[in-house]
């Protein structure tokens, strides 16, 4: 009795709090396009640039030269070496980052009001004129040679080489965008000039700003930033055909808890059916939520500590993945555990208690994510790559609610192939027969 | 350049907001600590219940327990059911988890402000109410192995840390892993967790912080009903833990695995802690660590190391700070490729020496010191952090004073300050040093 009036108490709610994230759209003096969020309690800005195409814009021969030349920019620039450039930012209290990925490479920024001016134009400097100077190169690619060694004996990097191999052909999603010990040594500083002016182009720029700053001073700052950029790159990459089938492939490490990465091909974030089979996996093992993979192979028989799903949603294909890892002596029952609720959830869909639990639990996670200057910088670059409208904040969640178990189950149907999942085991399984 | 370094610091020291987050503390009738950190820039709060009680205040013979008793306290109440806090707080749309140090344990929710309440409510009502369940207890003893194994077991980085702080600590229990030896953990049982819970889980063992869209009167309205309802426990000891023997002499070890791919050097000293009132020394420290190793291209160790000597691949110095007990200032050397340890660590002994010869570089200082005034810009964005800065101080012998004091003190450290705490610190005899290589895989031999 007293559980049933403590439900009921906590069932009945108002609305979930909404997000009251006001995007502005501005467009500088020089042509860019930017979104802004102005946020001025707090007297700092942080930016995003993101700019498509990434590592996938290696040109043949010379995978890894993106991401070593992202890795450059802040070793140096004009009169300044690569001590002198970090003392002139720490001098500014300013925070640069420079990422390569798959699919886009990253400029995030973080400067404060007072010293604004200073902070931009060293960071212009940096990106329009990296010095890449030899005795740099040398030493950032041996960096790079100790991550490619790292991922050689690490569970998780092979299993995700392993599947990749596997999943994508001779498309660069297939190899690892730190490049291979033999193609980086082969890189020279004209390889990192042509990847800079490839992968660094103005038409292509996604930018999200945060912080205290208006429209009217934000134009010229980004005009500032980005002008010494080419106006335009070469072809972004090609589609790629997912091409992984069914089976276990076992990779041997002597390690005493196996790691299982699986998964099979997935659904376009542009697919009208997307938000359907977003929840699926939410229910199935998405996270933040007690999903049913969770419960079966956590809570209810202690084989792990943690297994999630996630749709991949990359730009040039789309996967459905997941992870877990569990000791040696139990890897095979995990991974029949998994393929049976791969086939449960294509076979019968979800209930209507799931399908409620997963909305109210996304629609009111939902505004709680805009936590922050440099978040929301993030997000706002993430919902331009998603080619997402402006006002798509305010929409979301009915498109979360909209959802009903029936989509779910056609969905579903066609999403989850338990045939056709392919589990990836490094370690050393007991009684797990590779199978194709 | 300094000049001007001196320009924009006095700037800024004008421009600090007035403390954005405002923050509030106040104590309970049963002696519960509650810190109100106050941030109206959304809709949305945090609310945290840290317990004094850490894996180091264990008893011996049951490691892991602090942490076992983390896991289970997500089971069952008289009035919730097994996983329905969590499943409550995602309905709701909040996220929730918890965490154990060797200091404290603590249990978060973030969620809507208005949900303040409802979390508050089941929080307090597993402060006593839980229930040891000998069927969930076999289970989540299987959950918590198999998070030691992929935390620890897979990682020889960490087996190799595991077995440095055995030998830094061999008297205090930070010797001892948060999560446990294995064939301890394996054997932990419900009246291992009920003797944890009932030793430690009380109002006036906790501390309540809550950061976000809320205001001070109204969390203390909320916290008198569901946590000032609880009594204290008069039993409650204080927190008086083994403390070290005198180490005589250097200490080292050498870990092999065939899973290393990069070996290392790693050295630590014990070293002093922030104390209540008396946090300079570890100011000191905490300056000579962001001198030392801050940053690769403009430290001690990065210059010397990586630059010129071009010896190591990565070097770098860390120092914890917050600890209720002594804890260790580190520093650490990858070699470059061809490179033996052996050449690294003496390179490594030899940039300190120098350093020690040398002294502070005061433009340097300058710098660090403008990084950290404007470390406290950049944390009002993230006002989660500032609740884990306050909870973790106060479960680590610390007040919100002291918290407060901080910023201050920091800022307050000389060169000859530093140069003091080095001498204080760098003595080998008070040392492990620690060397972490791949061994030769078996079958590699006998080809």
């Amino acid at each position: 009795m007293i559980r049933a009036l403590f439900t009921a108490f906590v069932v009945v709610f108002a609305m979930p709090a909404v997000a009251s994230v006001d995007i502005q759209e501005v467009k500088t003096p020089g042509g860019l396009t930017a979104w802004l969020v102005e946020e001025p309690s707090i007297p700092f800005v942080a930016i995003e640039f993101r700019f498509p195409g990434g590592a996938s814009l290696d040109a043949p021969g010379k995978r890894g030269a993106t991401n070593l030349m992202m890795a450059l920019i802040e070793e140096g620039t004009g009169d300044l070496d690569a001590q002198g450039f970090a003392a002139a930012r720490e001098a500014l209290a300013a925070s640069y980052g420079f990422d390569a990925y798959d699919d886009a490479v990253s400029i995030s920024a973080r400067f404060l009001n007072e010293n604004r001016e200073e902070a931009v134009a060293l960071l212009a400097q940096a990106i329009a004129a990296p010095s890449f100077d030899q005795s740099a190169i040398d030493r950032v690619r041996s960096q790079v040679v100790a991550v490619i060694e790292g991922d050689e004996r690490d569970p998780n990097s092979i299993a995700r080489r392993t599947f990749d191999e596997m999943a994508f052909g001779d498309h660069p999603y297939a190899s690892a965008k730190e490049g291979t010990l033999d193609s980086i040594a082969g890189l020279t500083r004209d390889d990192l000039v042509a990847a800079h002016q490839a992968a660094l182009t103005r038409d292509r720029v996604q930018i999200g700003v945060a912080g205290d700053i208006s429209a009217e001073e934000l134009g010229p700052l980004l005009d500032e930033l980005l002008a010494g950029l080419p106006e335009t790159g070469g072809a972004l990459p090609e589609q790629a055909s997912v091409t992984v089938e069914g089976g276990v492939t076992v990779v041997p490490y002597p390690t005493p808890q196996s790691v299982v990465l699986f998964g099979h091909d997935g659904i376009d974030r542009d697919d009208p059916d997307f938000f359907p089979a977003f929840i699926a996996n939410q229910i199935l093992g998405g996270a933040g939520l007690q999903s049913r993979l969770g419960e079966e192979i956590r809570e209810k028989r202690g084989l792990t500590y943690g297994i999630g799903t996630f749709l991949a949603d990359f730009d040039y294909a789309d996967l459905i993945l997941g992870q877990a890892s569990t000791d040696n002596a139990r890897m095979a029952e995990t991974i029949e555990l998994i393929s049976a609720e791969w086939a449960r959830i294509a076979q019968d869909g979800v209930t209507e208690d799931e399908l409620m639990a997963a909305q109210t639990y996304l629609t009111g996670s939902y505004p709680l994510r805009f936590d922050g200057n440099g978040r929301i910088a993030g997000i706002m670059v993430g919902m331009q790559s998603a080619g997402l409208p402006i006002d798509y904040i305010a929409t979301r969640n009915e498109r979360v609610n909209a959802v009903t178990v029936e989509d779910i189950q056609r969905v579903a149907s066609e999403l989850f192939d338990a045939e056709g999942l392919r589990f990836v085991v490094v370690g050393e399984p007991d009684g797990l027969m590779p199978a194709n | 350049m300094t000049a001007l370094l001196r320009t924009l610091s006095a700037a800024l020291v004008v421009a600090l907001p007035a403390q954005a987050a405002e923050v509030t503390s106040f104590e309970l009738d049963n002696g519960m600590e509650v810190v109100v950190l106050e941030d109206h820039r959304a809709p949305a709060v945090t609310h945290m219940v840290w317990y004094r009680a850490g894996s180091a205040d264990e008893d011996p013979g049951v490691s892991g327990i602090a942490h076992f008793t983390e896991h289970l306290l997500f089971k069952s109440t008289e009035t919730l059911a097994t996983g329905e806090l969590s499943e409550t707080v995602a309905a709701n749309g909040g996220s929730d988890n918890a965490f154990t140090s060797f200091d404290y344990t603590a249990y978060f929710q973030r969620i809507a402000a208005d949900r303040l309440e409802l979390v508050m409510r089941m929080e307090a009502d597993r402060m006593r109410n839980i229930r040891f369940i000998p069927e969930e207890i076999d289970t989540e003893r299987l959950v918590i192995l198999e998070e030691r194994s992929q935390r620890t077991d897979n990682d020889p980085s960490a087996l190799f840390g595991e077995q440095r702080r055995a030998a830094q600590y061999q008297n205090h229990r930070y010797g001892v892993p948060i999560i446990g030896w294995r064939h301890e953990m394996e054997e932990l049982d419900g009246d291992d967790a009920q003797a944890f819970y009932d030793r430690f889980y009380w109002p006036n063992n906790a501390v309540l912080v809550v950061a976000g869209d809320v205001e001070p009167e109204a969390v203390r309205a909320l916290a008198e009903t569901y946590y000032g309802v609880i009594p204290a426990n008069p039993d409650l000891t204080p927190r008086a833990r083994p403390t070290e023997p005198p180490q005589l002499g250097e200490r080292r070890i050498t870990f092999a695995d065939e899973r290393v791919s990069q070996p290392y050097v790693l050295r630590t000293y014990l070293a002093p802690e922030r104390n209540s009132g008396d946090q300079e020394t570890a100011a000191a420290l905490v300056m000579l660590s962001e001198l030392l190793g801050g940053s690769s291209a403009t430290s001690v160790l990065g210059q010397k190391l990586q630059f010129q000597a071009k010896t190591a691949l990565y070097a770098s110095a860390f120092y914890s700070p917050t600890s209720l007990d002594a804890t260790t200032f580190g520093l650490v050397v990858v070699p470059a490729a061809g490179v033996s340890l052996e050449d690294a660590e003496a390179e490594m002994d030899r940039a300190l020496a120098e350093f020690m010869v040398e002294g502070v570089d005061l433009a340097q200082l300058e710098r660090i010191k403008f990084q950290i005034r404007a470390s406290q810009i950049y944390a009002e964005d993230s006002v989660g952090s500032l609740a884990r800065r306050y909870g973790s101080a106060l479960t680590s012998g610390l007040t919100v004073e002291d918290v407060e004091a901080w910023p201050a003190v920091l800022d307050a450290v000389t060169p000859d300050d530093i140069m003091a705490a080095a001498e204080l610190v760098f003595d080998r005899n008070k040392a492990v040093t620690g060397w972490l290589t791949r061994s030769v895989a078996t079958e590699e031999v006998t080809q």
